[in-house]
Parts: C-alpha cells; sequence; structure tokens
C-alpha cells in the first residue's frame, strides 16, 4: 500500500543530476494527536510539474506546510534543495484565500511587493530592482494595468493572479500553489496553466493542489496521489487508474479516456457529498 | 481668537498637557493602524484595565506608575499573546475574564489603599492631562518615541504580518515574534495614554482616529499618517474643551474624536461602507488581456 514509484519522477531524461527539488522522507505530522500524514515518501526532481489530487482533508494543504517549514514532521524529514526545509524565500506558498480580510488597505503593488520584503531583510527599503521584479511579476500574470487598485477591488480570479505575482517576486525555486484555479474562469484558468508551464522550463519545480482531477490530468507532467499518504506519484496515465483513485478517494470516480484525453468523473450511482 | 488659542500655553503645566497630548494622540493612531486592522481593539481595552491595577499596585508599593502599568500591561500581553496562539481557546472568552479579574483586584486595592494614600488614582479613570508633570511629560516623548522608532524599523514586515501572516511567516518573516512585538507596542501605548485620557477611554483614542483615517483611504501608509493627523487634532481639540468648559480630558479629547469620525463617515467617500458594514464589491474581470 505505501511502495511509492519513487523512480517514476526520475524518468525524465533531460533532468539535471543532483539533489531533488524536494525530497519527503518517511514524513509523519498532524494536529494536537490527529495524525494527517503518515509515511509520506516523495522525491520531486527540479523543474516538474506535479498535480497534487486528494479529497477534502487528505492533508494536500499539511503537505505544503511541511515542504514550507510552516509545520513541523513529528517523525521523517523534507528537504528541499538538498536542506532541510524552513520558511524562507525559496519556497513560494500560495494558500487558499478565504481567510485574506480583502478590506485591508493595500494595493495590488503593495501586496506583490510584501514578496521583495524576506529577501530585502529588517530596515531595507524596496529599491529599484525590487520595483522591476514587482512589475514583472504583475506582467506574467496579466494584472499589469491593476498596480493601484485596492485588492478589494478585484474579482476573484484577479485576487488568485496577484497572489500569485506576490510568489513569483519572491524569486522561489519552489511554488506550492493550493487551489489556484478554484473559482476562476475558463481563459484565467488557462493563462495561469500557461505561466506554469513556462515558469517549470525556468527550472521553478511546481505543485498545485486541485480539485479538478480533468484538468490535472490534462495539464501536468506528474500526478501526485494524497490520502494520508502517497497512493501514487507519476506520469498521469500511469497514476490516474481506476485503482489507484478508488484507493485515493475511497469513493467510485469514473475514468472516461477519449482519444488521448482522460476524464474523471463521479459515478452517479455512488453520489456522495463532502 | 489668537489669544483665545495662546492663553493656556503661556502656562508651563499647560503647555506640558498641550505637548502631551498631541505626542499621544499620534502614537495612540499610529499604533491603532494596526489594531483597527487587525480587530485588537478588545485587547487593547483589557491592556487598559490591567494596566490600571499595576497603576494602583506602583502607588500602595511607592514606586513610579510608569513602572507599575508597563510590568502590569506588558505581561498581560504576553499572556494574551501565549493564549491567542493556541488554537481551541476562545481568545475573547479568555480576555474577559482575565482583564475583568485583574481590574476588579486593582478596584479592591484601591478602596483599601485609598484610605491611608492621598492620591488620587480617579484621575487615572478618566484622565487628567493637566496632571501631567515634567517627569511625565519626559517618560511619554521617550516611550512614544521608542514605539514610533520600532514601527519605523518593522514598517514593512508588521504590515505584511497584518495582511497575510501565514504567507509572511512561510516566507521567512518572523511572524510570532512580529505579533507578539506588536501585543507589547499596544500595551506600551496604552500606559503611555492612561495619564491623559484614563483607562476607560484610551481604547477609543486607539480605534477611532485611525477608524477615522480608514474611512477615506486605501493605503496603509495614508491611512496610519491620516490617523496620526486625526489623532493629534483630537487630543488639541480637546484639550482646549478640558481647559475652557473645565471638563475632564479624556472625555473631552474623545468627544472630539467621535466628532471627527462622525464627520468623516457621513460625508466621506467610503461612507456606503459605515451604513452598510461590508468591503467594495468585487468587480469583474474583464479589460485585461495579458500577452
Amino acid at each position: 500500500m505505501e511502495s511509492v514509484p519513487e523512480v517514476l519522477s526520475e524518468q525524465r531524461s533531460n533532468l539535471p543530476a543532483g539533489p531533488a527539488a524536494i525530497q519527503v522522507e518517511d514524513l509523519s505530522t498532524g494536529y494536537q494527536d490527529d495524525p494527517v500524514l503518515e509515511h509520506v515518501q516523495l522525491s520531486v526532481a527540479p523543474g516538474s510539474l506535479v498535480g497534487l489530487i486528494g479529497p477534502n482533508g487528505s492533508g494536500k494543504s499539511t503537505l505544503f506546510k511541511t515542504m514550507t517549514g510552516l509545520q513541523p514532521p513529528w517523525q521523517g524529514r523534507v528537504l528541499i534543495n538538498g536542506q532541510p526545509g524552513r520558511p524562507g524565500p525559496e519556497v513560494a506558498y500560495v494558500p487558499q484565500t478565504e481567510t485574506v480580510d480583502w478590506s485591508f488597505p493595500v494595493t495590488v503593488g503593495q501586496v506583490v511587493m510584501m514578496g521583495r520584503y524576506p529577501r530585502l531583510g529588517f530596515l531595507r527599503w524596496p529599491r529599484k530592482p525590487d520595483h522591476k521584479i514587482v512589475d514583472h511579476a504583475l506582467e506574467m500574470v496579466g494584472m499589469g494595468g491593476f498596480k493601484s487598485r485596492q485588492i478589494g477591488q478585484l474579482s476573484g480570479g484577479q485576487r488568485q493572479r496577484v497572489f500569485l505575482a506576490r510568489a513569483l517576486a519572491q524569486e522561489p525555486s519552489i511554488l506550492l500553489l493550493d487551489e489556484p484555479v478554484s473559482g476562476v474562469d475558463a481563459t484565467t484558468q488557462h493563462q495561469i496553466f500557461e505561466l506554469l508551464d513556462h515558469l517549470c522550463k525556468d527550472g521553478v519545480t511546481t505543485i498545485v493542489a486541485s480539485h479538478d482531477l480533468s484538468c490535472v490530468a490534462q495539464r501536468f507532467d506528474q500526478v501526485l496521489l494524497l490520502n494520508r499518504t502517497v497512493h501514487g506519484f507519476g506520469p498521469p496515465e500511469d497514476v490516474l487508474t481506476q485503482d489507484l483513485l478508488n484507493r485515493t478517494f475511497q469513493s467510485h470516480l469514473l475514468l472516461l479516456r477519449l482519444g488521448n484525453r482522460t476524464f474523471v468523473v463521479e459515478d452517479p450511482d455512488h453520489f456522495h457529498h463532502d | 481668537m489668537i489669544d483665545w488659542l495662546m492663553e493656556p500655553l503661556g502656562y508651563t503645566f499647560l503647555l506640558r498637557g498641550f505637548v502631551a497630548a498631541i505626542m499621544i494622540g499620534v502614537i495612540c493612531a499610529v499604533v491603532g493602524t494596526f489594531v483597527v486592522l487587525k480587530g485588537m481593539a478588545f485587547i487593547g481595552d483589557a491592556l487598559a484595565h490591567i494596566a490600571f491595577t499595576g497603576i494602583v499596585v506602583a502607588f500602595l508599593a511607592g514606586f513610579s506608575f510608569y513602572i507599575g502599568a508597563l510590568i502590569a500591561a506588558v505581561l498581560a500581553a504576553l499572556g494574551i499573546g501565549a493564549v491567542s496562539q493556541r488554537t481551541g481557546i476562545s481568545t475573547d472568552t479568555s480576555i474577559g475574564i482575565f482583564f475583568s479579574g485583574i481590574f476588579a483586584a486593582g478596584i479592591v486595592l484601591m478602596s483599601l489603599g485609598i484610605q491611608t494614600y492621598t492620591i488620587d488614582l480617579f484621575s487615572y479613570l478618566f484622565g487628567d492631562i493637566l496632571s501631567v508633570r515634567r517627569d511625565d511629560l519626559i517618560s511619554i516623548m521617550i516611550l512614544g518615541g521608542i514605539v514610533l522608532g520600532i514601527i519605523l524599523i518593522f514598517y514593512k514586515e508588521l504590515l505584511f504580518v497584518s495582511f497575510d501572516p501565514v504567507v509572511a511567516e512561510s516566507a521567512g518573516l518572523p511572524a510570532r515574534k512580529l505579533q507578539m512585538l506588536l501585543l507589547i507596542l499596544l500595551s506600551v501605548t496604552v500606559v503611555v495614554s492612561v495619564q491623559a485620557v484614563g483607562v476607560v477611554l484610551v481604547v477609543a483614542m486607539i480605534v477611532t482616529p485611525s477608524a477615522t483615517a480608514y474611512l477615506l483611504t486605501d493605503r496603509f501608509g495614508v491611512m496610519m499618517a491620516l490617523g496620526a493627523l486625526f489623532g493629534a487634532m483630537s487630543a488639541v481639540g480637546g484639550f482646549y474643551v478640558s481647559y475652557y468648559a473645565d471638563v475632564p480630558s479624556g472625555g473631552a479629547i474623545v468627544l472630539v474624536a467621535t466628532l471627527l469620525f462622525a464627520i468623516v463617515a457621513i460625508i466621506g467617500p467610503k461612507r456606503r461602507n459605515f451604513w452598510k458594514l461590508a468591503t467594495v464589491s468585487p468587480e469583474p474581470s474583464q479589460h485585461q488581456h495579458p500577452a
């Protein structure tokens, strides 16, 4: 059950040699006495674009928090570029945004500039290069014209893109996105995935948690199935099997293959709410 | 008019009160910017009441009220911080129990002590700007200067942590320490202000000018600067009201601050927010087409 196809991530022939971007070794952690993750084993090569899939409460956000160093492991460890993971600009984390106070008096430009603060250090104010990086990050997410807007004046998709821009302004080597395309229109979704493809070619390792299985099947070169532990990790065609999905979701999902495209739908006979 | 304005400033003790009031108005609003945005008003109120007990103890034990109030408020701030960083406990309730209990102890101690001590502790409940002595003014200027200096030093980090603590921490900022620092700055601000505004009304001095500024701007820095301006205006206005109408300075200052808020809430640009208690409604995305 816990056999992890680690080798799959190493299969890409054009990868540079050296430490994995993210190496998770026998990780277990949780909150109070409740374990959320158990014996997670994972090795992600630099420049990978990984879709992270699992039901609600499967530990996706907790896995991200251990990777950013916010959640300490009970057991095992997380290595980022060969070093024990600790909070810092190297790993950019974009959590789900429902706790953000949208009436906070900050502009889009200020929010993105916050991504520069950790690299600037105390008592250092943003300079020209920082402003250039902020402008560039906003251009990359297609929000260049919104710099002086207050964040509350943006739509849901625009807010998501602003937080993505802040993560980019950190100049990270690893990007962790928690449901970045939920509640986002199809055009924006397409733009975000184009951007992620582009970033991966530049060597940024990206993991995207998503509920949208069909989207993950089509957009990602690797899929990670998570529910307390890793149920599968590898190219979509190897991992998105009926058997592994049922094991991950403990429910009945139907896999449809039309030509070379894969769709996942919930079996209507086993409809449930989570 | 000029004579009317200048008359109280001709007396040294009144001039001292005038300067102290401006300083207090400014630091309360600067710290208040964070308090308003983070919803920390109740903590501020609690700290003021706990500081009062520290003052009573200081009088009974015979040391400076600043030391007593500071120790009490900073200890309470650290305690509240520790409680609020644990999950599963309602912070509001524990603060409510905590501060009422300690304030009650202060009231009891005051009643017991007042038979032998002639100092009027009631002035600390309602504020008396004219009781600011030379030493008090020096303390206010030094402590106020330290608070403003620390906020200047950690300005961008405090902004990030206030807006988005989780991401700030994940990006490498010491989020918990910064939040603790904010609580300590708040307790120092409360202590510095208690003499002029009084325990009961300190929280209004911290919250009202910043809230007034919030109605007028979408920028954090502008909100802080405008808040400081409104705080100083309230302090000066209240000072004259207190002098000419012979009313307690705390009440007069807070009354002016509240009036300013009411005026801005009624005629200001964000007034719909005030009435609706809602944020600006989001616009659908359309015009921007990235390459």
